[in-house]
């Protein structure tokens, strides 16, 4: 067993889970007024609506991508009769597809946000980091898709699934063997998304929790029963 | 108790429904309400109001939080009315209710700002220069320097300053300039002092101390109605609101009650409960429509058409064909109806109206030593002889022994004080009836064919009886009634068999009901009714019927006309000064009740007289070249009897007449600075106004407004404070912006010089127009307006909830305070204490470069003074050779004033010893005032230090300043209001203290109004009384009291006689068509983008969701309404231009343009467009696709136009007064071209941002 390994893949993702549970709750509890998108739409809006869009549609899009290859068990793909090989093409193709919109239009913000002076001048810290973070995490996501076409056949996926798979049960020591061996660049991009998670309750990132899905079939009026 | 908790219970928080499920009722924490329920909470609560035009001087609750202002509510209580009238609450409205969002809102103005390119150029300056005076000539003599920071005016870039070196620009750009062009060459423009009356003084203090001129703005706003002045004498008197409740017929005639005048408006709907009938008069279907039982819509801009239609129901069937006693003894004593106007032989045949008869043209002065001239003559009925009733204005003025005492309505003659009943008509004492011409101007052609004219000769002859006099001089003339010539005038047959009259309402003849249709597009039937219940109201109940108008009908060419056509109605139903009755006019807060004891704090006039004024509209039209543009011939607008060689030139020239006639104010006054005229005046040892005058005459020295464009002529220094003027009343908005300003502009039009057209004829003409006359433009204001955005230095000052100060307004007799509930936040102060700073730099700065120094200013010939009698007969131009130059009698009167700069500070401070010595007084009258001034002497305590001031009465505080007005005021302090009386009583013969003697030992100090709102004291300033028997009515006192009004018959005029009036034809009411401008041919279908265009007439009314120059960039409000510009179209016209609801829109003409998003509407007629006043150009507005800027503003499309009529002066009641008479900024027949835009820029991109970030980079 590898020490280092143990501690960034095999605890690290479990103290970023307290981090990001705790830390979302409390901060929904205590600070409701701080929970927010932080939008800077008001400041200039050029270039913003193609960008925040093309953004967004994109990384939802992964991240969806990301639950079906981490959290559904392969088992359930089998009996899909997905294989191994076609899973990985699926996931390369649409992945890459919308990485690549995603990474126009994180361009678009990234720029805006450094290098409009409105807009960099009511960023804070936290809002240009974690732009920046998710940009960096981007990159290596698309790069890894690069690494992946060295083996079609679906092994490397394989065994980053049973990484999560194992870490998911509360198995460390078993997921750990999965990762060793990976690529490092699919190691970084573990690495970096698990990061991102330890950040998420101090930034903007919590208005993911508040999608206002039930907005578009709710009743027109919501009143207090007496 | 977890709001993480409660989310668990997502499923289960539904538990009912209603309105078939559209709705659900759940038990959700109300945890969150705790946040609004804190932010409703308060410590404690103070009286405050809002310091708006609005005329509401509304009593607010101001709720207060750990030192914030957390909301508003309104105050109720207010002192009870009588049994028999409503109380006056709940006065407010939402757009108050709104005001506390600025206090901490993104738009409040927190620091001290300057221009940053102006900046930089001082604090380079200054490392050169120690001599801030010296620093700032350093700059301003460098044209490339100025142009540096005048071209990004509006353009953003202020940085944040202290107040110690803002206030030592201003300071030392305002010692420079007076020193270098002269003190005439700063001006100030604050408006409605009513509205915050320290505030306006505190500026006005500054400017009056240093030489500075204070513009005038109710003529400017286009609200002055100059039919008052010259129907009456008065600025403006109107009744209060609760009067509405003791009326029984009211026609609310243009004035949008409700929305406009929203805290009043329960009286109009009370009073409906009583039975009373209410009239709206409107061309579109406003919301004060629906208050009434029936609605006229004639169409815009031709309600003088439909009052003379009523004028001539009321004649033929209350005059002609039946008497009503009230009525005929009512115009006899009241009116000038029974006046003898001379006629004069027409070349081309018949006979005109020329002036009125004066006993100076008649046999030894008819017994009269004293100013024979000015007394109007008329027939004794009992004797037949000509006598000259009491009460002209020729017994106001330097009547002495049994002279005295006779300016008054008293029926007695002035030579022997027999009783007299005076024949009003000479119907049956006729020598001869004789075709008088009229002239008629319904026939003229409107340029878009949107105004229908009549087939109507221009000049229509109709009988009128007459009699034969034989002057002095040997000459016979025939001389008529005014009654008589009215009567003709209104096209009414009175048994001459008269083609030209009418003796059917159904004739097609000026001024029928059937006439009025072709015109206004009103059923002749409800003319009719409606003439007749109002008559037979007034009748029935002595003249309780009443008309509440609104300033729209004031904002055309001919507001004259409109206005003159609906008190004529209201006269001659004897509704005037009457309970009930009259003429309702509210426009804004002009009311400033406690006038006499404000003018000597705003004016200094306690330090030195006279102050410098300057009517506002000349002044812009001047000085932002609006003249530069003018296509509007008089010749067009003048009278088809009048000889059109006589009205040659420009409208400009006839400013400059006036000006040099001594009708009209100037500013800046002399072609020099006056500072240096009076030193080489002593270094010649000759008196300065005689040196002037020597000058003058031998043409060495011009007025300044022969020049405006020369640069020793430029307004170098502007404040604005308490005003909105380039987002809000700045008439020629573009021509401000390139000329004034000097800065980036949306001009589509040419000027004569580049069009070639005829140019003015007195006024020098340089080819190259000047731009960016202003060297300083310094705004006050609590919020970021447009006009700050164009200034160079904006300072911050205390919002309405954070400054103690006075307030009143028309439409109630009560005097309110505004009071600090917290201090000003963060660095703003209050005007008071921004103007006493820069006195106080001002006064440091001016220590070797000036100090004691004699002034020359040049006053026109005042209202309601001596000089009123100054030019009785013809005019005549001293410069052309036609008379002597005597100051104050054919030029301007000239007064030496001594100013001692370096204590500007230490009088600014203190109550000047002027008032001990010449007293205190206003509109004709004066009284001793020493009891006040050792009263403030120990109320504010003195100042012991040595030095200039010493000994004098503190005016420290904006409270001492409130005390000074209080105290010196008849209207707060009953004392002085006995000793008003009695000087009135000198001059009119009655004793008239009883009116005061109740309230004699009344005095109201600033904390028994901040206690509760205190109803203030009759006085001789204004016509209405305060007394618990009647509610406030204008010229009430006139008519119970016998107190003449203040024109040149002393009664209520129904003629004008002056020349200037004749030649314009205006000596009676009649129909006169909006001009024509001609601003569309240029740009019509010239600069197409695709879409189809329209042309509209151009209409801005007072909105609803803001008011005046304030509140439209309230969150709240705009949340409220679209959230941006807008304007209104008929469905008609767009659909023909195929415009939807909210598209985008640009409107334009050579004006410029504006881009707003439409609101189509049915309430809007056909061929009106309509852009509610004042909406900011900050707020949500794209660039405008012809003019590659912003969209602009309301005024983008307009441009001042003034008709010389108004500048009339040294005529009784046809002289200039601050703010009484002048040019009015009309802006009604102004015409636009309206399309939708084809593509929205919003101009956001970032280039501005570079090019400061360009400038960082440069100073690293």
């Amino acid at each position: 067993m590898n020490f280092f390994d143990m501690l960034v893949f095999g605890i690290y993702p479990y103290i970023v889970s307290v981090i990001f549970f705790c830390g979302c709750l409390l901060r929904y509890d205590r600070n409701q007024y701080t929970w927010k998108a932080g939008s800077s739409q008001m400041l200039t809006s050029k270039n913003f609506r193609i960008g925040s869009n093309l953004f967004h549609i994109g990384i939802i899009m992964i991240f969806a991508g990301h639950f079906a290859g981490l959290v559904i068990p392969y088992e359930v793909w089998d009996w899909l009769g997905i294989s191994l090989p076609a899973k990985q093409l699926i996931a390369m193709g649409v992945g890459g597809f919308f990485g690549v919109l995603c990474f126009i239009g994180m361009t678009i913000l990234v720029y805006r946000r450094l290098f409009n002076p409105r807009v960099r001048a009511s960023s804070s810290t936290m809002d240009t980091t974690i732009l920046l973070l998710i940009y960096i995490q981007l990159i290596l996501g698309i790069a890894s898709i690069f690494v992946s076409t060295g083996h079609m056949d679906g092994h490397e996926m394989k065994n980053l699934m049973s990484w999560s798979r194992y870490l998911l049960t509360f198995r460390p020591a078993e997921a750990i063997e999965f990762i060793g061996e990976v690529h490092w660049i699919y190691r970084a991009h573990v690495f970096w998304g698990v990061t991102l998670f330890a950040l998420f309750p101090f930034s903007r990132l919590v208005h993911i929790w508040s999608v206002p899905v039930k907005y578009v079939n709710r009743n027109y009026q919501v009143v207090r029963q007496k | 108790m977890s709001q993480f908790l409660d989310r668990l219970k997502y499923f289960k928080h539904i538990k009912g429904e209603f309105a078939a499920g559209h709705g659900v009722t759940t038990d959700e924490s109300r945890g969150w309400e705790k946040g609004y329920r804190q932010r409703w909470q308060h410590d404690k609560i103070v009286r405050s109001t809002h310091g708006v035009n609005c005329t509401g001087s509304c009593s607010w609750k101001i709720y207060v939080k750990d030192g914030l202002v957390t909301w508003e509510t309104q105050q109720t209580d207010y002192p009870r009315t009588r049994p028999d009238l409503p109380n006056h609450e709940p006065r407010g409205c939402p757009r108050g209710a709104s005001y506390s969002w600025y206090i901490y809102s993104a738009n409040r103005l927190k620091y001290p700002k300057v221009r940053k390119r102006l900046v930089k150029l001082w604090r380079q300056a200054k490392l050169k220069h120690r001599d801030p005076v010296l620093a700032w000539a350093s700059i301003v003599e460098d044209p490339a320097k100025t142009k540096e920071y005048k071209q990004q005016r509006g353009l953003g870039g202020f940085v944040r300053a202290d107040w110690n070196e803002v206030n030592e620009i201003i300071a030392a750009s305002n010692v420079y300039t007076a020193k270098t062009y002269g003190p005439d060459r700063i001006t100030g423009f604050s408006p409605i002092p009513a509205m915050s009356m320290v505030s306006y003084a505190a500026g006005a203090r500054y400017l009056s101390l240093i030489g500075g001129n204070c513009l005038s703005f109710y003529d400017w706003y286009c609200d002055l109605p100059p039919a008052s002045p010259q129907v009456w004498g008065e600025q403006t008197d109107v009744p209060e609101s609760a009067d509405w409740y003791n009326s029984n017929y009211i026609i609310c005639w243009g004035s949008n009650v409700p929305q406009t005048r929203t805290p009043d408006a329960h009286f109009l709907t009370e009073v409906r409960y009583k039975g009373t009938k209410v009239i709206g008069i409107t061309p579109d279907y406003s919301e004060v429509a629906k208050l009434t039982d029936q609605w006229l819509a004639p169409k815009q801009g031709t309600d003088a058409a439909l009052a003379m239609a009523f004028g001539h129901v009321i004649l033929k069937e209350f005059y002609v064909d039946k008497q009503v006693e009230y009525f005929t003894d009512y115009v006899r004593r009241y009116t000038d109806m029974p006046m003898l106007v001379i006629l004069d032989e027409h070349e081309e045949g018949g006979y005109t109206q020329g002036r009125f008869l004066r006993a100076s043209d008649l046999l030894d002065n008819l017994g009269q030593e004293n100013n024979p001239e000015w007394k109007t003559i008329a027939i004794d009925e009992q004797s037949g002889e000509l006598v000259s009733p009491n009460g002209s204005i020729g017994y106001r003025w330097g009547e002495e022994g049994k002279g005295k005492g006779k300016w008054n309505l008293k029926q007695q003659t002035g030579q022997d004080g027999q009783d007299v009943s005076l024949l009003l008509s000479l119907k049956e004492h006729h020598d001869d009836v004789v075709a008088v011409n009229f002239p008629y101007f319904g026939g003229r052609e409107h340029e878009y064919g949107y105004f229908q004219h009549t087939s109507h000769e221009a000049v229509i002859p109709r009988k009128v009886p007459t009699k034969n006099l034989t002057l002095a001089d040997g000459s016979k003339v025939k001389v008529a009634c005014v009654f008589d010539l009215t009567l003709a005038n209104y096209g009414v047959e009175n048994g001459y068999k008269d083609q030209n009259c009418a003796s059917d309402f159904d004739q097609d003849l000026p001024y029928t009901p059937a006439w009025q249709q072709a015109i206004t597009g009103v059923k002749p039937e409800h003319v009719i009714n409606v003439a007749r219940e109002f008559a037979d109201t007034a009748a029935k109940t002595k003249g309780r019927s009443m008309i509440i108008v609104g300033a729209g009908m004031n904002h055309w060419y001919n507001m004259d006309m409109n206005y003159r056509g609906l008190i004529n109605m209201l006269i001659m139903c004897g509704c005037i000064g009457q309970s009930g009755g009259g003429w309702a006019h509210y426009v804004g807060q002009e009311k400033l009740r406690p006038q006499t004891g404000w003018t000597p704090l705003a004016f200094a006039l306690d330090w030195q007289r006279p102050p410098r004024h300057m009517n506002g509209t000349s002044f812009f039209y001047n000085h932002s070249d609006q003249w530069r543009y003018e296509k509007l011939h008089m010749q067009e607008v003048i009278s088809p009897l009048t000889n059109k060689d006589k009205w040659t030139g420009s409208i400009i020239d006839y400013n400059t007449r006036a000006e040099r006639m001594g009708w009209l104010p100037s500013a800046p006054q002399l072609g020099t600075n006056p500072l240096n005229l009076c030193k080489e005046a002593e270094e010649k040892g000759m008196d300065p106004k005689d040196y002037a005058v020597q000058q003058l005459k031998s043409g060495d020295l011009e007025f300044a407004c022969l020049d405006p464009d020369n640069p020793q002529n430029y307004p170098r220094n502007m404040f604005i404070w308490r005003s909105n003027l380039l987002g809000s009343s700045g008439k020629g908005h573009e021509y401000m912006l390139r000329h004034l300003l000097g800065t980036k502009h949306g001009l589509l039009g040419k000027d004569l010089g580049e069009e070639g057209a005829e140019k003015p004829e007195d006024v020098k003409w340089n080819d190259e127009a000047p731009e960016g006359k202003v060297d300083l433009l310094v705004t006050l204001d609590f919020r970021m307006s447009t006009t700050c955005l164009y200034s160079d230095i904006v300072l911050p000052t205390a919002t309405w909830y954070e400054k103690d100060d006075l307030n009143t307004s028309d439409m109630h007799p009560f005097i309110h305070p505004l009071s600090k509930a917290v201090d000003p936040v963060w660095e703003s102060r209050s005007d008071w204490d921004i103007f006493k700073g820069v006195a106080k730099r001002f006064s440091e700065l001016s220590e070797g470069h000036l100090g004691v120094e004699k002034d020359l200013v040049t006053i026109p010939m005042q209202h309601d003074s001596p000089g009123e009698l100054a030019q009785p007969f013809g005019i005549k131009a001293w410069w052309k050779g036609e008379c002597d130059l005597v100051p104050g009698k054919t030029a301007p009167n000239m007064v030496v004033v001594e100013r001692d700069y370096p204590n500007t500070y230490a009088r600014f401070t203190s109550l000047g010893p002027l008032l001990d010595k010449l007293g205190n007084g206003g509109k004709g009258i004066s009284w001793n005032t020493q009891t006040e001034v050792n009263f403030l002497g120990e109320l504010n305590q003195r100042h012991i230090k040595d030095g200039a001031n010493k000994g004098r009465p503190k005016i420290e505080t904006a409270i001492d300043a409130a005390e000074v007005i209080l105290s010196l005021a008849p209207e707060t302090n009953g004392q002085v209001a006995v000793k008003a009386w009695e000087a009135l009583g000198a001059i009119t013969g009655i004793d008239h203290t009883h009116l005061a003697r109740p309230k004699e030992e009344e005095k109201i100090r600033f904390r028994d109004i901040v206690a509760q709102p205190r109803k203030i004291i009759s006085s001789p300033t204004w016509s209405g009384l305060e007394d618990e028997h009647v509610s406030y009515n204008a010229g009430y006192t006139n008519v119970h009291e016998l107190i003449p009004w203040r024109t040149i018959t002393g009664r209520q005029q129904f003629y004008q006689d002056h020349e200037w009036m004749r030649d314009f034809g205006e000596m009676h009411c009649l129909y006169k068509p909006p001009v024509n401008l001609k601003t569309i041919r240029p740009v019509l279908n010239q600069l197409g983008n695709g879409n189809k265009e329209l042309v509209l007439n151009w209409i801005t009314p007072h909105q609803k969701w803001g008011i005046h120059s304030t509140y439209s960039d309230n969150l709240l409000m705009l949340t409220l309404s679209r959230g941006g510009p807008i304007v209104w179209l008929s469905e008609t016209d767009a659909a023909a231009a195929s415009i939807e609801d909210n598209d985008w829109i640009e409107v334009f003409n050579v004006n410029g343009a504006i881009a707003a998003r439409a609101v189509v509407s049915q309430r809007v007629p056909e061929g009106m467009s309509m852009m509610y006043h004042a909406q900011e150009r900050v707020v949500n507005i794209p660039g405008s696709e012809t003019t590659g800027t912003r969209g602009g503003i309301h005024n983008s499309v307009t441009r001042a136009v003034m008709k010389p009529t108004h500048m009339i002066g040294g005529y009784a009641q046809q002289s200039y007064g601050f703010n009484y008479y002048g040019t009015v900024g009309c802006n009604r027949d102004e015409f636009v071209v309206v399309r939708k835009m084809s593509k929205i820029d919003w101009l956001d991109d970032d280039s501005t941002d570079a090019l400061d970030a360009q400038m960082n980079e440069q100073e690293k």
